[in-house]
């Protein structure tokens, strides 16, 4: 007998490996650089390339940003409701974290933009 | 003054494995002619023997031919100690230690194309690793991940049925190789 059953589930796991890394490296255009914008203008223009942290100032208090090698969050944030700090860990080129309330927002540009423009 | 001669006592076993390594370097040359768009993307015929020696002679005997086809191909192929050596080393070594936890797989279930796939995905695995630390440090190797894993999953499954249908073949009667006995000098 060629194949028994445990070869099938080595198989179908060693197929989903494939797939979940063909997920991983090509499922989308990963971003290099984070663009900081404050009350629309643009604060700071930093590549992910090595880890460091900054903050930025908007009408309610400060804003924390954190930037780790590939990946950048919104760190802490005073809004009320959170929301751009619980998205956490931006990767793809097009994600952005936005703190309404503070007016600060969080963007991932990559090389090739994944959208030609996005609107809130 | 009498010459002093060392004689090393040479039992059926080390021939035995001698002549499985010899058969494992012929297939690591073989298929270093087969021409491959990526490097590291090959079939791994050699695995093949490596199987059928782990299968029928213990994990032991199999890390011994796989060590002695990494060290002779290595020189046969004039890689020695290059970066490549040690590419194919590492992934022999991590393949191995992927073979002594799945050899103990219950055998009811787990057939040699799970031992070869497993194998494969250990033998990528190092070599990957040890690129992505010494080699090529950086997310470049990120891109060609699916690619490599993808190989490993089919080759593996090739090699392991072919190993699985040598294994199911009845025993040949006759010897397949000649006796390893040297001829006796004059």
């Amino acid at each position: 007998m060629l194949l028994r059953a445990g070869d099938v589930g080595v198989l179908l796991a060693g197929g989903g490996l494939v797939i979940a890394l063909s997920v991983l490296a090509w499922g989308g255009q990963r971003g290099d650089t984070a663009v900081i914008r404050a009350a629309g203008q643009v604060v700071k223009t930093t590549a992910l390339t090595h880890a460091h942290a900054f903050s930025v100032d908007g009408p309610l208090g400060t804003t924390r940003i954190e930037i780790e090698p590939g990946r950048a969050r919104v760190a802490a944030d005073p809004s009320p409701r959170q929301l751009c700090v619980k998205q956490g860990w931006l990767t793809q080129s097009g994600q952005a974290a936005l703190c309404l309330p503070n007016q600060v927002s969080l963007e991932i540009h990559g090389r090739t933009a994944a959208y030609d423009t996005l609107g809130y | 003054m009498t010459p002093s001669a060392i004689e090393l006592p040479v039992t059926a076993a080390d021939r035995r494995i001698a002549r499985l390594a010899a058969l494992a370097i012929g297939l690591t040359l073989a298929e270093a002619a087969i021409p491959s768009p990526i490097p590291g993307v090959k079939p791994g015929l050699a695995n093949i023997v490596i199987l059928l020696v782990l299968l029928q002679y213990g994990w032991r005997a199999a890390a011994w031919v796989s060590s002695l086809r990494v060290l002779a191909g290595g020189l046969l192929l004039g890689s020695l100690f290059a970066p490549g050596f040690w590419l194919s080393a590492s992934g022999a070594l991590v393949s191995l230690a992927v073979l002594a936890l799945a050899q103990h797989l219950p055998q009811r279930h787990f057939g040699p194309v799970s031992l070869s796939v497993l194998a494969a995905f250990g033998h990528i695995g190092g070599q990957l690793a040890l690129a992505g630390w010494w080699l090529l440090p950086g997310a470049a190797l990120l891109k060609l991940l699916p690619i490599f894993a993808a190989a490993a999953l089919i080759f593996g499954a090739v090699n392991g049925v072919i190993v699985a249908r040598l294994l199911a073949r009845p025993a040949p009667s006759g010897r397949q190789s000649a006796t390893c006995i040297p001829p006796s000098i004059p």
